[in-house]
């Protein structure tokens, strides 16, 4: 068997556009659902409202497409309620850290078992591009038409700091990497937070001088910052450079969680 | 209930906000549970997205909205019944539901059994809408040995899972049994896939919602009808209902008559028709006349609307005023 088979073949075509980078980062974490073993019976997607939440309507198993920024509330109430149910959430920036931002926190703070994998395109790619809590300084949207001037939020940090178990950030172009942290993720007790960052070309990358999807990816991968070096750097006294962002695995640790199968 | 659902085997959880406490519900809801939650005005506004998406996806569960003076924070410790008309058409879109109003602390134990069967049965969210006054009581109750249980009609395995029966519900295909059922608040065909730019899978859509309710408007129905032949009548639900049972035990009057509801939505407007000398209806409301209207759209003789805000109920003597202004 391989990931493939949990894809519902009737619901082809998808909706996502050329060059898409959310059918990766689906991928990946099926391929890690795959490894872990787990059952399509005992596995249930949920999702809130965004291009990322359409994900769990392709995908063959229980699954629960719900209203904007609540995916993590609904899954918080289908573990509780059976804590036998794997229970993966997909979402998205906007999804996860504007109107779901609440949520979030909280549900890192319960440390509940739930995996959290947010695709972040850092815009809102659906409802025709607005600028979402993650979109760069200086960065084009319908919203910030001359440039975003609202400092981002860094989700891997908010994850750490509020107190989820695992916590990992890294793109559509390291998929290799990401397959296995989604995992770690998976097999983590308590809130695991997998972040990737996708390339979304038709509302971010062709605003912001990505005239191809290989130019968003290169970009994502050329500002990737390895944990490791990041440490090194700071360990050394010399400057993080600001315009990178640290990928690799952020936090694992073993805090009381909550809905843990017994 | 933190204190004794888990004794029972059960699972509490004190979610953020009441946005939360709606969606875990719903989502408790789909592994087979029965859940429910409860609130108090404002809380009851926060959960009007979630309650469209248990309406839209057919799923069973209960809240109790203990109703105080609104609007917005308004008085939270005074009873009132403001939002009749906001848990009826509160969440957007054309939607049904199923209301229940407690009047005793009797009705309050019997009425959240039944919000459950019938939100079972019906695949709808139920809402116990009681009010400060009965909220706070405190009376003698006979709690039963046992109370009937309706169960959750399973969905035939290889079915569609939103093919609705002829009772135009659907089986409930729950999570984890291996239905593999997609749930989307998204206009859905009957497989529960998207389809949100159909016209005529739409409305057929919600005009199904909306009819599985309205169609059993008999069976979901709960009143009392006293005095069938008096001509003036009162129409209460709720913690007003004490007053008018207060007015009828001082003055034995077969002229006074009495209808008294525990479901109010869907309402049974058949009811009144059974007063065939009524000259007038009097509605006692904790509120500006919100049922009152309901009624008027149905009945011919004046209704006339005794409304009271502030949180106190209505006297006996306010009663008999206006029973004998006319």
């Amino acid at each position: 068997m391989s990931y493939e088979d949990w894809y519902r073949q009737d619901r082809l075509p998808h909706i996502y556009c050329a060059g898409c980078g959310n059918g990766t980062i689906i991928n990946c974490t099926l391929a890690a659902i795959e490894q872990m073993g787990w059952k399509k019976d005992d596995t249930v997607f949920v999702s809130g409202i965004g291009c990322s939440s359409r994900a769990p309507g392709y995908i063959v198993t229980d699954s629960l497409h719900t209203t904007h920024g609540r995916a993590i509330a609904f899954a918080t109430g289908v573990k509780m309620a059976n804590k036998d149910l794997n229970v993966v959430v997909f979402t998205g920036d906007g999804d996860l850290a504007a109107i779901g931002g609440n949520h979030f926190i909280h549900a890192c703070r319960r440390n509940i078992d739930l995996t959290v994998v947010c695709m972040n395109n850092q815009i809102y790619g659906m409802t025709g591009g607005q600028g979402s809590p993650t979109t760069p300084l200086g960065c084009l949207s319908t919203t910030t038409p001359t440039g975003c001037v609202e400092t981002p939020f860094d989700l891997c940090e908010l994850a750490i700091a509020a107190g989820a178990n695992y916590v990992s950030r890294w793109t559509s172009y390291h998929v290799k990497e990401l397959e296995k942290a989604v995992k770690v993720g998976l097999e983590t007790p308590g809130f695991s937070f997998i972040e990737a960052l996708v390339q979304c070309p038709t509302a971010f990358g062709r605003r912001n001088k990505f005239r191809q999807v290989a130019d968003h990816v290169e970009y994502l991968r050329s500002h990737s910052l390895l944990k490791v070096k990041r440490d090194r750097l700071i360990e050394a006294g010399e400057p993080v450079p600001d315009d990178m962002f640290v990928v690799g695995e952020l936090a694992r640790r073993k805090r009381p969680a909550l809905g843990v199968k017994p | 209930m933190a204190a004794k659902i888990p004794k029972k085997g059960g699972v509490f959880i004190q979610m953020e906000d009441e946005i939360a406490s709606m969606a875990s519900i719903i989502g408790a809801a789909w592994t087979g549970a029965r859940a429910m939650t409860a609130t108090s005005g404002p809380g009851f506004s926060l959960m009007m997205e979630n309650i469209g998406f248990a309406v839209m996806t057919e799923t069973p569960c209960v809240v109790v909205n203990v109703q105080r003076g609104g609007p917005s924070t308004g008085q939270p410790t005074m009873g009132a019944q403001g939002d009749m008309m906001q848990v009826r058409f509160g969440s957007h879109g054309d939607i049904a539901i199923i209301a229940l109003c407690p009047a005793n602390v009797q009705e309050m134990y019997e009425l959240t059994a039944k919000a459950f069967n019938l939100a079972d049965q019906y695949r709808v969210p139920v809402f116990l809408m009681a009010d400060e006054i009965v909220g706070h009581m405190r009376e003698k109750i006979i709690i039963p040995d046992s109370m009937a249980k309706t169960p959750r009609k399973a969905l035939t395995k290889g079915s569609l899972p939103f093919k609705p029966d002829a009772d135009l519900i659907p089986g409930f295909p729950q999570f984890g049994k291996g239905y593999g059922v997609h749930v989307t608040g998204l206009t859905h065909d009957e497989r529960g896939y998207p389809s949100a730019t159909n016209p005529q899978l739409h409305e057929a859509l919600v005009r199904r919602l909306v009819d599985k309710i309205e169609s059993a408007s008999h069976a979901i129905a709960d009143f009392d009808i006293i005095n069938p032949d008096a001509e003036q009548v009162f129409i209460a639900y709720g913690a007003p209902v004490r007053t008018v049972q207060q007015v009828m035990h001082d003055r034995s009057d077969k002229n006074i008559g009495f209808l008294r509801l525990r479901t109010v939505w869907p309402f049974p407007e058949y009811a009144l028709a059974e007063f065939k000398n009524v000259k007038r209806f009097l509605m006692p409301e904790l509120n500006l006349g919100q049922m009152a209207r309901e009624v008027e759209r149905h009945v011919r003789v004046p209704v006339v609307s005794i409304q009271k805000l502030g949180g106190d109920l209505h006297t006996p003597a306010e009663l008999v005023a206006e029973l004998e202004a006319h």
